[in-house]
C-alpha cells in the first residue's frame, strides 16, 4: 500500500509538469504581452519596459518558464495584478466562504439523493419510480441558470423568505442567513442527476445473486437493503463522490456569483474578468493538485471499502 | 468496387443478415419515444439551419415593438406599467440625444481620452444611419412572444439564439470528437510510447476541471463564436479519447484486423478503414452526449460574459438579460429561452438513450 501511494505520487510529477506547461503556453504565448493590460491607458515606452522587467518578460522563454516553475514549487504566485495583494493571501481568504457553502451542500445532497435513490430503486417499475424518473429527466433539462435566477427572484425578492444576497464575517450568521437559499438551489440543480445515477447503482446491485440468497435464507427486506445492497451500491457512490470533491468549490461558481459569496468561484470569475493572470494560474495549479490527490484518495478508499480491488 | 459487390452477393444469399446500422434503425423505429425525440431534434436543426442561412431570426436586431411588450396571449399577466404614450417616447428620445454627446461627460479633453476618436466616428455613423432611415414610426403593440427592453422581438431573438447555441454545440462536439478519435486511435492502436505520451496529455487535461479550463482559455482569447467553439473542443475531447483508446485496444487484436494485416493493409488503412467503421456507432452516442453538455456550457459561458460576442445573441446571452427584466416583472424572455432550451435538451437526452439502446444493445 505504501509503495503504491509513493508510486502514484511519483506519477503526479509529469502531470503537474504538463499542467504547468499548458498554463505557460496559454498565458505567456497565446495570451500575448500582459504589460499593456498592466500599464493602463497612459503608458510610455519606459513604463512598459519597466513592467516587462518586473515580470521577467524581457528574459528568454525557458528562463520565464523557470520563474514560473519556481513559483509553483514554492506555491508563491506573487501579487495580484488588479488588487496588488499577495495571491496566497487572496486565496486563503476565499477558501473559507467556498467551503461554508460547498460542504453542507455536499452532505445534504448526498444524504437526500442516496435515500431517495434507494427507495425509488426498491420500488422500481412502480408509478412512484416512473414519476421520480420523469421529474428527474425534466429537471435536468432546465439550465442551472434558470433555477438560480428564478429562485433568487421568487424566494428572496418576491416572497422575502431569504436575503437576496450577502455575506458576513460570522460563520453562524452566514450559515443561518445567507447559506440556506444558495444551498436549496444547489440541491435542486444537483439532486436530479445524482438520484438517477445512484438509482442505477442500486438497481444493478439488486439484480445480483446474493440478494436472492439473502431473501432465501429469510432476511427481512430492510436488512437486505440496508446491510447487503446498500454496502455494495455505495462503492461507486463513494468513488464518484471523491472524484467530485475538487470540482465542488468550482461547481458552486454560479451560486457564489449570484449570491455575492466571496469564495473561490467568484474569485476565478473576477480574475478572468480583469485578466488577473497570477490569480488564475494559482487557482488552476491548486485545483489540479487537489484533483490528483483526490483521485489517489478515491482509489485508496475504493480499496478500503472493497477488498476485492487490486491496486496496480 | 469488388468488395461491395461481394458484400451485396452475400446479402442476397442470406437476406436475414443486416448491418448494424440497419438493425439499429429498425430498433430505433420501434422505439416511439426515441423517434419522437429524433423528430424534435431534427426540427431544431432545421430551425438552426434557417437561422444560419438568414431565413429566420435574421431581424432580431430590429426594434420592432414597444419596449417590453408582453406576449399576445399573456397580456393580463404582465405588469401594467408598460404603456408609453407618444409624449413619453419623445421625451425619452430628447433625453437620449442630449446624452449622446458623451465626450463632455468623461471630463477629459479629447487628447487624453483614448476613445475620443472612436466615439466621434461612432456618433457620425449613428447620425448618418438615423438620417438615412427616418425613425421607425410603427412600433407594434403586441407580439407572439413579446419584446425585450429595447423592443426587439423575443421570438426572433430566440430563433437566432437557437442557431448560435446549436452551432456552438454541434461544431464544438464535432471538433472535440475529431481530436478525441484521432488521438484515441493513435494511442490505442500503437500503444507503448505513443500511448504513454498521449495518456500524459490526457492526464494533464483531466486534472483541471472543465469549467476552470474553459475560463482559463477564455481569459487569454478574444470573445466570439469561433473562440467558444475552439475552447470547448480543446477542453472536451478527453471523454472521446478514453472511449476510442479502449475500443482500438480491443479491436487491434481481433481476427479481421489480423486478416487486413495479412493482405498488406497499411497502419492507416487498418485504423481508419477497418477498425473505425466498427466503432462509429459508439461515436454517434458520444456525439449526442457531448452536444448537450456543450450547449449547457455555452449558456453558462455566455451568461457570464465570456461566450459569444456582444453583437451576437445566444440562449446564454438572453438569459443574462433575465435577472434585470424579472425585477421589473418582464418574465417572457426567460420563459421563451427556458422553453426552447429544455425542449431541445430533453429531446436530445432521450434521443441519446434511444440511440444507445438501438446501437449498443449490450449495454443496458
Amino acid at each position: 500500500m505504501f509503495a503504491y501511494i509513493l508510486r502514484r505520487l511519483w506519477q503526479m510529477v509529469p502531470t503537474l509538469f504538463g499542467v504547468m506547461l499548458l498554463l505557460f503556453i496559454l498565458f505567456h504565448w497565446v495570451g500575448g504581452d500582459p504589460s499593456y493590460i498592466l500599464a493602463g491607458k497612459s503608458f510610455s515606452a519606459e513604463t512598459l519596459a519597466n513592467i516587462r522587467h518586473q515580470l521577467g518578460l524581457d528574459q528568454s522563454l525557458p528562463a520565464q518558464f523557470l520563474i514560473f516553475a519556481r513559483q509553483v514549487l514554492t506555491l508563491d504566485f506573487g501579487i495580484s495584478w488588479s488588487t496588488q495583494q499577495p495571491v496566497a493571501e487572496i486565496l486563503a481568504s476565499r477558501i473559507g466562504p467556498s467551503l461554508t457553502l460547498a460542504l453542507p451542500m455536499l452532505l445534504v445532497s448526498l444524504l437526500l439523493s442516496v435515500i431517495i435513490a434507494a427507495i425509488v430503486a426498491y420500488v422500481r417499475g412502480s408509478l412512484t419510480d416512473r414519476i421520480v424518473t420523469l421529474i428527474c429527466t425534466l429537471a435536468m433539462s432546465v439550465s442551472a441558470l434558470v433555477y438560480i435566477i428564478a429562485g433568487q427572484y421568487w424566494l428572496a425578492h418576491k416572497l422575502g423568505w431569504f436575503p437576496i444576497l450577502g455575506w458576513s464575517d460570522s460563520l453562524a450568521t452566514n450559515l443561518w442567513r445567507y447559506i440556506p437559499l444558495p444551498l436549496l438551489l444547489g440541491l435542486v440543480v444537483s439532486l436530479a442527476p445524482d438520484i438517477r445515477f445512484y438509482r442505477s447503482c442500486f438497481i444493478e446491485e439488486m439484480g445480483h445473486d446474493y440478494v436472492r440468497t439473502a431473501r432465501a435464507k429469510g432476511l427481512s427486506e430492510r436488512a437486505i437493503m440496508l446491510k447487503h445492497v446498500m454496502r455494495n451500491a455505495l462503492i461507486p457512490v463513494v468513488t464518484s463522490l471523491m472524484m467530485s470533491l475538487p470540482y465542488l468549490f468550482l461547481g458552486a461558481l454560479l451560486l457564489e456569483r449570484f449570491f455575492g459569496i466571496p469564495g473561490m468561484g467568484n474569485e476565478v470569475l473576477n480574475a478572468v474578468d480583469r485578466s488577473d493572470f497570477p490569480v488564475i494560474k494559482a487557482i488552476t495549479i491548486y485545483v489540479a493538485l487537489a484533483t490528483m490527490l483526490f483521485n489517489l484518495l478515491a482509489d485508496i478508499v475504493y480499496k478500503l471499502i472493497d477488498p476485492r480491488v487490486q491496486l496496480k | 468496387m469488388t468488395k461491395q459487390t461481394t458484400l451485396l452477393a452475400a446479402d442476397a444469399a442470406c437476406p436475414a443478415s443486416r448491418s448494424l446500422w440497419q438493425l439499429g434503425w429498425q430498433r430505433l423505429r420501434r422505439d416511439r419515444l426515441g423517434l419522437a425525440a429524433l423528430w424534435v431534434v431534427a426540427a431544431f436543426v432545421l430551425l438552426a439551419l434557417a437561422g444560419w442561412l438568414g431565413l429566420a431570426g435574421s431581424h432580431w436586431r430590429d426594434e420592432v415593438a414597444k419596449p417590453n411588450t408582453p406576449p399576445a396571449l399573456f397580456k393580463h399577466y404582465a405588469p401594467a406599467t408598460v404603456e408609453l404614450t407618444a409624449a413619453d417616447i419623445d421625451a425619452a428620445q430628447q433625453h437620449h440625444t442630449s446624452a449622446a454627446d458623451a465626450s463632455a461627460a468623461t471630463g477629459m479633453s479629447a487628447e487624453d481620452d483614448p476613445l475620443a476618436a472612436d466615439m466621434a466616428a461612432a456618433q457620425a455613423t449613428a447620425a448618418q444611419s438615423a438620417a438615412a432611415s427616418p425613425a421607425v414610426a410603427t412600433h407594434a403593440d403586441s407580439l407572439v412572444c413579446g419584446s425585450d427592453s429595447r423592443g426587439r422581438d423575443v421570438l426572433q431573438k430566440v430563433i437566432q439564439g437557437t442557431a448560435t447555441s446549436l452551432l456552438v454545440g454541434l461544431s464544438g462536439a464535432l471538433l472535440a470528437m475529431l481530436i478525441g478519435t484521432l488521438l484515441g486511435a493513435l494511442s490505442g492502436y500503437f500503444g507503448r510510447r505513443v500511448d504513454d505520451l498521449l495518456m500524459w496529455f490526457y492526464s494533464v487535461f483531466t486534472s483541471v476541471p472543465d469549467m476552470l479550463l474553459l475560463l482559463a482559455f477564455s481569459a487569454v482569447m478574444s470573445r466570439g463564436i469561433d473562440t467558444v467553439i475552439m475552447v470547448m473542443a480543446l477542453t472536451s475531447w478527453t471523454g472521446t479519447y478514453r472511449l476510442m483508446r479502449a475500443e482500438f485496444m480491443k479491436h487491434k487484436g481481433r481476427e479481421y484486423v489480423q486478416a487486413a494485416d495479412a493482405i498488406g493493409a497499411s497502419h492507416r488503412s487498418r485504423m481508419f478503414r477497418h477498425i473505425l467503421p466498427n466503432v462509429t456507432h459508439l461515436l454517434l452516442v458520444q456525439f449526442s452526449i457531448l452536444t448537450v453538455a456543450l450547449i449547457k456550457y455555452e449558456a453558462i459561458l455566455s451568461f457570464l460574459g465570456f461566450g459569444v460576442g456582444v453583437t451576437q445573441t445566444s440562449w446564454g446571452a438572453m438569459l443574462a438579460e433575465a435577472p434585470a427584466e424579472l425585477l421589473q416583472g418582464y418574465w417572457w424572455q426567460m420563459a421563451a429561452v427556458t422553453l426552447f432550451m429544455s425542449l431541445l435538451v430533453t429531446a436530445f437526452s432521450m434521443l441519446t438513450d434511444s440511440l444507445r439502446d438501438a446501437l449498443d444493445p449490450k449495454v443496458k
